[in-house]
């Protein structure tokens, strides 16, 4: 997938569209993985926590984004703009000490169980915000399904996802 | 939360965007020059003899400046608001108002007399000068950091600080046709000393609001 296909899909997606945004998304975080990659080869950052976190940055920004300009541009600012705050985190709080990064390496392998960033934001949603996010991101559920089975009107999933998610980006990483 | 799960409940999100940049920084320019003008009017009014003023160079002069200061400080911030903004691009058209002050002082000091350059610097109003643009240009300054953080500036301090000097200018704009001391060495350096003010609170300003 080329700029310009990006490019159509992404504004397709600020038209409302929500599969042309999936499809963005999608897209998007394969970029931005293989460029977290090769950035946080070293040291105590999981490049998956970029991913998610460029992702979130890009859903709260995406009205910034020239709707006639190219999509990699924007999206790599973005993503650096990201590391750059994971990096200055890390140095504040280092995760890990020296002497256990070996140990870390040597169960790297094995670990099955992340310690995503994402939830630990999640956590701080109000259990309202929280239940909508968890159902339509976890769960699988539709807005509609979601309103359903929470027993909301869809207006109120949607706003609530809506603040969630916000409160999300903006939490996300911070202590 | 896997990565494929967030983009569930991102995509579900489609349809509420925020307002696009192009709205949000007309309506802070608007209100911005609406409340600069306001706080001018209400608090100062220009100089009785604008009208022969107006005849003259040096407070032509003066208008020249702060426009072109406020012109080009706003194109930069408008570009800093967007992550992808390439500072060394656009940073030289900064330099435009500058180099414009700095030939009016050469001027001045070239038609003038030395013993007349003191009484030029200090003019009569300098304290005002000093008070009065800080005054009329805190309100634009604090509605261009709200757009500013609606957008996503990649060095919010910069950002801010260009921020300051788009809303200082803009108020010198106003405080100009107020002010009796027109001499370019006047403006060199109280204008710029109050200018600069709003510059570093509008810097402190953007890094505590306008992180993301």
């Amino acid at each position: 997938m080329d700029d310009s296909d990006l490019a159509r899909l992404f504004r397709a997606a600020l038209a409302g569209d929500e599969r042309a945004y999936g499809d963005f998304l999608h897209a998007a975080a394969e970029l931005v993985r293989v460029w977290a990659r090769r950035r946080t080869a070293f040291g105590g950052l999981d490049p998956e926590d970029i991913v998610q976190e460029t992702l979130l940055a890009i859903h709260v920004k995406r009205h910034t984004w020239r709707t006639d300009g190219p999509v990699a541009p924007w999206l790599y600012a973005i993503a650096k703009h990201k590391l750059v705050d994971a990096l200055r985190r890390l140095g504040r709080h280092p995760r890990l000490e020296i002497s256990e990064l070996e140990g870390q390496l040597a169960v790297e392998e094995a670990e099955t169980v992340r310690d995503w960033e994402i939830d630990r934001a999640l956590e701080m949603l109000t259990p309202g915000q929280r239940s909508v996010v968890t159902a339509i991101s976890v769960e699988g559920r539709t807005i509609a399904e979601a309103a359903r089975s929470l027993d909301m009107n869809e207006t109120a999933v949607r706003v609530a996802l809506h603040r969630g998610l916000a409160a999300i980006a903006r939490r996300f990483g911070r202590d | 939360m896997e990565t494929h799960e967030l983009i569930k409940a991102l995509a579900a999100d489609a349809r509420r965007s925020g307002i696009s940049m192009t709205v949000a920084w007309s309506s802070a320019v608007l209100a911005a020059v609406t409340i600069a003008a306001a706080v001018f009017f209400a608090l100062l009014g220009a100089r009785p003899d604008i009208a022969d003023a107006a005849q003259t160079f040096r407070f032509l002069f003066k208008f020249a400046v702060t426009i072109a200061l406020a012109a080009s400080a706003f194109a930069l911030l408008h570009m800093l608001s967007r992550p992808e903004a390439d500072v060394r691009r656009s940073l030289p058209h900064l330099a435009i108002a500058p180099a414009l002050l700095a030939a009016g002082v050469v001027a001045e000091l070239a038609v003038s007399s030395p013993d007349t350059w003191s009484a030029r610097l200090f003019g009569t109003n300098s304290l005002v000068c000093l008070t009065f643009i800080p005054v009329i240009g805190i309100g634009p300054l604090a509605l261009l950091l709200l757009a500013l953080r609606h957008g996503a500036p990649s060095q919010p301090a910069l950002a801010g600080a260009v921020a300051g000097l788009t809303a200082g200018s803009l108020a010198a704009t106003f405080y100009a046709a107020h002010c009796t001391d027109d001499s370019p060495l006047f403006v060199a350096t109280w204008y710029t000393t109050a200018i600069a003010m709003l510059a570093l609170l509008g810097a402190l300003g953007a890094n505590r609001i306008a992180r993301w």
